[in-house]
């Protein structure tokens, strides 16, 4: 050993080199080791593969195998009724569920309407743009997209009842939480005030909405709007909707924002005032900033809550995407009896949507607690 | 005096409460005006008059030439059953997801986590029109309905089983059941305290089981020990005898269910990872029985965890049950629906709606705050 081969510990390059012990590595062992561990694992593993083996193969015929894709005429899947899919439904509603009763020659806009907010989206989940300039480019998104779904200087001008499908829900669901944002922040401030009429009033606030479901807050919104304003002033619905969303998930994200305000440490709030920062100030350059990178996942879960409610306006007839795709099958007599693959369809758009965020928003997570950066 | 920062205070407040005054009177005012010029009645007293309309289902007795109080009551009573029933479904459902996430078989341990991510990040709503779909659509008719042993049956119409006749045994064994209920728990309570005081457990097995089990069965037995069954009959167009499941039931309390059991699911996984591995070692060390372990040990201190936002999924259930009124189940926003579209009077059908959601999320929440005092951490 002294004159320093130590051959058994490096080998060279060539040597053969010794298989890991069987039933150690590869998939054998993993599968031993995760499905057939204990007699009582071994038998659930049995189990499930059963349930999956008798329910899997009809179900993947009539979702893809049997299924009748591509444009095709209702006959096609009426041939096959009961043991394929009719995706043919997608391919022969696609436009109406996508932008409702939008112009059918001017839904190129509300197509530009989709990528812009999903930029939108994107451009505000990259660390890199959390900057005062973000509120820059919503400003810019949100002329931009009311521009072209709404027409004017040289685009022919759509009337808000003519909008619909998923720009509709991207619409109400975004600008929801974009403006509910500020709202919510301030509602925040008001709850950990030490003004007691302020912090009452956003106490109740926050309570009230928070107790109640959002259909009672859109009811509100479609009844009351007309009887609470001076007579003739009269809002549209989708305006009337789009309020009654920020004023409610402005309660939930000020309950996101009071928990970042109460994990920044007592430090900070006494440093600033040691300094002789007065109250606006402190908030706005020492505590906000730690706060609402604190309460930036509980925000990002609001949001996707927030993104499936916005379905909730089907029932006060506001052509979002799912009222958009329910309309599609139900007004067509000879698709009508599609409604499940039309549905499924829809589902599939809001899951990748929300999908996409958890993901992003466990992420975030994750990435958050590794601590701060100097 | 600006300067003064007491008298900056005042002034914002004072700010506020002018400009909250200022603007509710300008509503009121408006409102009121609308309201006479649209010649709208105003104040609760069309609860008395007749409501007029039908209501599918009803736990309490109820006819069109009933209230609108009446109908409001029988609104309330169908939303607080399905919340109550699908509370109860979706926590034992998350619960055994939620354990089964955590499963060392990692077949059983993906396919709840599949779940839980698909039925999560699906609106709630598309969930219960593919529900109702299933239920009203593509089932059989009722002449075709699906028979299982003769004692369900299950068509377009929905489901229905066999059930005990009607009978003044089975409502007073129902009570019994309650009050044995509420008994073992106050005999558990007392037990606790005795082994506290004493060192010593008194009996707990046998007392519970008397009360919970033996007294409704005593109950009934004392009414006359009733045994008819009802069976579903066809009778003209339809099934009679039996109980049955209405599709829009059905199709709410499983969706309900089954999108709030996946919440649940992972408050539970999140609960069960909190309590650190050495707490079970440890209670295996001082030699607990494994049914102790996870008693004694593990769930108490999960439990922790868990109740907060346990609390906030059965307040998200209990508001998401007011969908009903998308697929047609006569829940409280239905109904004050038709009440509004009836006598035009919006306000006060809103407020007595948002009301009662109030008084019900409080009362969750405040049972739940009471639940979780007593399991919460005494710190000495």
């Amino acid at each position: 050993m002294a004159d320093g081969s130590l051959s058994t510990e490096v080998p060279r390059a060539g040597a053969p080199v010794s298989a890991p012990p069987a039933f150690r590595r590869g998939p054998v062992a993993w599968v031993r080791a995760n499905l057939f561990s204990t007699p009582a694992n071994a038998a659930v593993t049995v189990l499930l593969l059963a349930l999956l083996a008798y329910i899997l193969p009809p179900t993947l015929n009539w979702l893809f195998f049997d299924a009748v894709w591509g444009r095709q005429p209702a006959a096609a899947c009426d041939a096959v009724r009961g043991q394929g899919a009719c995706w043919a439904v997608v391919w022969e509603k696609f436009r109406f569920m996508m932008f409702g009763v939008y112009p059918f020659d001017q839904q190129w806009r509300g197509g530009l309407v989709i990528a812009i907010l999903c930029g939108l989206l994107v451009v505000s989940a990259l660390k890199a743009f959390w900057r005062p300039a973000l509120a820059g480019i919503w400003l810019v998104g949100i002329v931009v997209t009311f521009w072209l779904m709404g027409g004017g200087f040289g685009l022919q001008p759509v009337r808000t009842e003519q909008w619909g499908g998923l720009p509709v829900t991207l619409i109400l669901a975004i600008f929801g939480i974009g403006f509910a944002f500020p709202l919510g922040i301030l509602l925040a401030l008001g709850r950990r005030s030490s003004l007691p009429i302020i912090r009452s009033v956003s106490v109740t606030y926050i309570a009230v909405v928070r107790g109640v479901p959002l259909i009672t807050v859109l009811f509100m919104a479609s009844v009351m709007f007309a009887l609470l304003l001076p007579e003739g002033m009269r809002i549209d619905q989708l305006l009337r909707a789009q309020v009654a969303i920020i004023l409610f998930v402005a309660a939930y994200l000020a309950e996101a924002v009071r928990g970042g305000l109460q994990a920044v440490p007592k430090g900070q709030y006494e440093a600033a005032e040691a300094l002789g920062l007065p109250y606006w100030k402190m908030m706005a350059f020492v505590i906000l900033p730690q706060a609402l990178r604190i309460s930036i996942p509980p925000i990002v879960n609001s949001f996707i809550s927030l993104f499936k409610d916005t379905s909730l306006v089907v029932i006060i007839a506001i052509y979002d995407f799912a009222y958009a795709v329910k309309k599609s099958v139900e007004t067509d007599i000879s698709w009508k009896k599609y409604f499940i693959e039309a549905f499924l369809f829809s589902i599939l758009v809001y899951w990748i949507f929300c999908y996409a965020m958890s993901k992003y928003s466990q992420w975030l997570e994750k990435d958050l607690a590794r601590g701060h950066h100097r | 005096m600006l300067r003064s920062e007491r008298a900056r205070n005042i002034l914002y407040q004072v700010l506020l409460l002018a400009a909250i005054v200022g603007v509710g009177w300008y509503l009121v005012s408006n409102t009121l005006h609308n309201l006479e010029t649209r010649q709208i009645q105003t104040g609760f007293g069309f609860l008395g008059r007749e409501a007029g309309f039908e209501i599918a289902e009803s736990h309490i007795a109820y006819e069109p030439s009933h209230s609108y109080g009446r109908a409001l009551l029988v609104g309330i009573t169908n939303t607080l059953y399905v919340a109550a029933l699908g509370i109860v479904i979706a926590t034992v459902l998350g619960t055994l997801i939620g354990v089964a996430r955590l499963s060392p078989n990692w077949l059983l341990a993906k396919l709840a986590a599949w779940y839980v991510e698909v039925m999560r990040n699906v609106p709630l709503l598309l969930q219960l029109f593919v529900w109702y779909g299933l239920f009203t659509e593509l089932l059989p008719s009722v002449r075709q309905a699906i028979e299982v042993g003769g004692w369900l049956f299950v068509s377009q119409r929905g489901f229905r089983f066999a059930w005990p006749a009607a009978h003044v045994a089975w409502t007073a064994a129902a009570w019994a059941l309650a009050a044995g209920v509420v008994l073992a728990a106050l005999w558990r309570a007392r037990a606790h305290r005795l082994q506290m005081a004493t060192g010593r457990l008194p009996p707990l097995a046998w007392p519970t089981l008397a009360l919970v089990v033996g007294l409704p069965v005593a109950t009934w037995a004392a009414f006359g020990a009733p045994t008819r069954i009802e069976f579903p009959e066809m009778a003209g167009f339809d099934f009679q005898g039996g109980k049955v499941m209405s599709p829009e039931f059905t199709a709410l309390l499983v969706g309900l269910a089954t999108y709030t059991a996946a919440f649940i699911a992972e408050v539970v996984r999140a609960g069960i990872l909190a309590v650190d591995r050495g707490q079970g070692e440890a209670a295996m060390a001082l030699g607990l029985s494994p049914g102790q372990r996870l008693r004694l040990v593990t769930l108490p201190q999960a439990l922790r965890v868990i109740i907060p936002p346990m609390t906030s999924q059965y307040l998200n259930l209990t508001k998401n049950s007011s969908l009903a009124v998308a697929i047609g189940y006569p829940d409280l926003v239905a109904v004050a629906n038709t009440t509004m579209n009836q006598t035009g009077q919006a306000i006060e059908a809103i407020a007595i709606l948002m009301a009662v959601y109030l008084i019900i999320s409080l009362a969750i929440s405040a049972f739940m705050n009471w639940y979780n005092d007593r399991v919460r951490l005494v710190e000495r």
